[in-house]
């Protein structure tokens, strides 16, 4: 498999009665994502139906969706005063891959749900990010499918759109994508710059990586010490945030630069610390991975 | 969301913080009302502004403006009187809160506007044995949250990280057990404290993480946080800012937000659940998302110009929504070019091209306008902008987007100059 997700993903959408829940789940289906049950409580036993006409069973809880459909992986579009609880219970369940799309989720929520999730033993990914794809067999979250091209580049990034920028880039280039995973903008997310590392790392069918960062907290740094120690492939790294002001959160809860952390030269400098190449401009990131491989 | 010194001092004293007696007035007859109702010789006036470093800030209606600038350049001992004043009798406390209510302090981080005082906290003066530091918040490194503590009260967190980190003492609560009361006591004891004196902060900590969690807050300081000469624990300022994800649940804290602290234009860009932060260049940006956004700031930048705002108008943006956000940045009379950076996903690119298309009809277009669209419907989108028969320049990728823009604003300025 490539990472995390692929054919054999078998995905339960928790929240797919609600209006972004369901607009997903038909995009998923779409894409030929398996797709094999959807949770909402109080809504078990109806059957819900995409716009091309996939039936996907409701259960009222994980647990039974579960149990009925050998499910492996879940993904959230719980809005955000519930969707700690709901989080913990796709843990509960027994659920191994918890993808979190819910933006706005308050942070003492996530504190004691990540606390949770990693007693659990399941991985999850975000909040409050665009989800996971593994081009041409699994989408799991609100990226536009027909943007990307199975290949063997990684790209990790907290951002949504920006992800698409990268992925683009590649795509127009003829460099196709491994996985592309989207950790997410907030303070405390599941999955990080270095677990995903560490995945493409292993993953035979990457080749390189492009990593994205941005300004606030210290996840980079981190995963830079990480890849300059235990990395085998080339990162192509960039940094959103070099003009940001200080003090300000720009649109993410967690891109703020405070106290003098989390600026983006402190992160670049990492990166070249770390023998990854960094590209300064967000236009560069394509050319960068085409240029080290040598295509 | 940041709260006012009196609020947070409220907030903390229901969880059990004690803070010195204070009164919040928004006129000078009640300030000084406030001041005799506490008796006593010594009382301290304080300007109720979301910015720090109010003590060293001046008033723009009082000192020159070079006083002001070297307020906002952060010097030492500049002359004049402060956001906060020691008052020794009820006439010293009238002088200092008509010298605050209604003038515009002008402090380090306000910047040279300054910030119109409205309120001011009246409190009683306390003797002073000693100050600490204490503050609650969220570590991002670990997912949990961490109370941390200092010997250095009164000097800013940051430096004493800087110049004497050994000075910094932290323990951190697990979500499960919470904050352990053995912690507080380990964190009371490494600051050199001693018994009753060990035990009060030590209950103070805990009463601190308490407000923390029941408030939904992002950070609680206490600076300084003083030792009485009789061996109390009092919170003599607090800067607490609220989550904004948890406003929801924490209706009487939001009903608090005072929208004149905020930039008029952030306002009124939330109003339409934009996310709008003002900078200083020439060139109006709007794109969907807070990542691409802040890259195609940066962008910007590498072509030589720089962004005159933070504009991320979310992943599903309405015509309305980009209307508005086209109307904010022309609104900016520093703006001189704009740049529009769409990445579609959910959002659609025709949409986006409505949008603008029925922006320039309303407000007119006077600035060069370059857009790129990518990703779904971008064909459509593309062909619309086209058709409209206005002077939109279109742009292939972000590269091509940022140079163009910049040729355009720099040959507007030089055919301006002649």
């Amino acid at each position: 498999m490539a990472v995390l997700v692929d054919n054999n993903t078998r995905l339960i959408c928790q929240g797919i009665t609600g209006s972004a829940g369901g607009f997903h789940s038909g995009q998923m289906l779409a894409y030929g994502t398996n797709l094999v049950a959807g949770v909402t409580p109080g809504k078990g036993g109806q059957v819900w139906t995409s716009p091309d006409g996939h039936e996907v069973p409701v259960y009222n809880t994980v647990q039974e969706a579960k149990d009925a459909t050998q499910a492996n992986a879940s993904v959230i579009f719980v809005p955000p005063p519930f969707a700690a609880d709901a989080i913990c219970e796709a843990a509960d369940a027994g659920i191994p891959l918890v993808i979190t799309i819910t933006e706005g989720i308050p942070a003492t929520d996530m504190v004691w749900a990540w606390r949770y999730l990693s007693d659990r033993g399941s991985r999850m990914i975000g909040p409050n990010c665009p989800g996971i794809i593994t081009p041409g067999q699994c989408k799991i979250g609100i990226m536009p499918g027909h943007i990307h091209k199975p290949g063997r580049i990684g790209v990790v990034s907290r951002s949504g759109t920006l992800t698409y920028e990268a992925v683009g880039q590649l795509t127009a280039l003829g460099l196709g994508q491994s996985t592309c995973i989207g950790i997410g903008g907030d303070p405390i997310i599941g999955t990080n710059h270095t677990d995903a590392l560490k995945l493409f790392n292993e993953d035979p069918e990457t080749d390189a990586v492009v990593m994205i960062g941005e300004i606030g907290g210290t996840a980079e740094e981190a995963a830079c010490a990480w890849a300059a120690d235990h990395m085998t492939k080339p990162i192509v790294g960039f940094i959103a945030g070099a003009t940001a002001p200080p003090g300000r959160r720009m649109g993410h809860a967690g891109a703020i630069i405070s106290g003098g952390q989390g600026t983006a030269e402190a992160k670049y400098e990492a990166m070249q610390a770390a023998g990854i190449h960094i590209v300064r401009s967000p236009a560069g990131m394509g050319h960068k991975i085409q240029e080290i491989l040598g295509l | 969301m940041k709260l006012h010194e009196y609020q947070a001092k409220a907030l903390l004293a229901r969880h059990g913080v004690t803070v010195p007696p204070g009164t919040a007035a928004h006129n000078v007859d009640d300030a000084v009302a406030a001041a005799e109702a506490f008796g006593g010789s010594f009382w301290v006036v304080k300007a109720q502004v979301h910015a720090g470093g109010r003590g060293k800030g001046r008033f723009a209606e009082v000192e020159s403006p070079d006083v002001l600038a070297r307020v906002v350049r952060g010097e030492a001992d500049v002359p004049g009187k402060g956001g906060v004043q020691l008052c020794r009798s009820l006439d010293e406390v009238r002088a200092a809160a008509a010298c605050m209510l209604g003038n515009t302090l002008v402090t380090k981080q306000t910047g040279i506007e300054g910030v119109v005082v409205k309120t001011v906290l009246v409190t009683t003066g306390a003797d002073i044995a000693s100050e600490l530091y204490a503050a609650v918040l969220l570590d991002r490194s670990n997912s949990r949250i961490l109370l941390m503590a200092s010997s250095e009260g009164g000097t800013e967190i940051e430096e004493v990280a800087e110049h004497n980190p050994e000075a910094i003492v932290k323990v951190w609560a697990d979500p499960i057990t919470g904050l352990g009361a053995w912690q507080c006591r380990q964190l009371a004891y490494q600051l050199g404290l001693e018994g009753k004196t060990a035990r009060a902060a030590a209950k103070m900590f805990r009463a601190l993480y308490d407000t923390y969690l029941a408030i939904d807050a992002s950070m609680v300081e206490i600076n300084p946080l003083i030792i009485t000469p009789e061996g109390g624990v009092v919170a003599l300022d607090a800067k607490i800012t609220i989550d904004s994800n948890a406003e929801y649940r924490q209706k009487e804290i939001a009903s608090w937000y005072d929208a004149s602290e905020d930039d008029p234009t952030e306002v009124e860009a939330a109003s339409y659940h934009l996310n709008f932060i003002k900078l200083d260049g020439n060139i109006g940006c709007m794109v969907n998302g807070a990542g691409l956004a802040m890259a195609t700031m940066d962008i910007i930048q590498q072509y030589g110009e720089s962004p005159a705002n933070f504009l991320d108008v979310g992943g599903g943006a309405r015509t309305d929504q980009v209307k508005a956000a086209i109307k904010i940045i022309t609104s900016d009379p520093d703006v001189r070019g704009i740049l529009v950076n769409i990445f579609g996903g959910i959002m659609k690119c025709d949409v986006i091209a409505q949008g603008v298309i029925q922006a320039v009809a309303e407000v007119g277009l006077e600035l060069p306008l370059v857009v790129r669209l990518a990703g779904t419907n971008v064909e459509e989108g593309k062909r619309l902008l086209r058709e409209s028969g206005l002077s939109i320049i279109p742009a292939d990728s972000m590269a091509d987007a940022a140079e163009k823009v910049v040729a355009a604003v720099r040959a507007e300025s030089s055919a301006g100059a002649k």
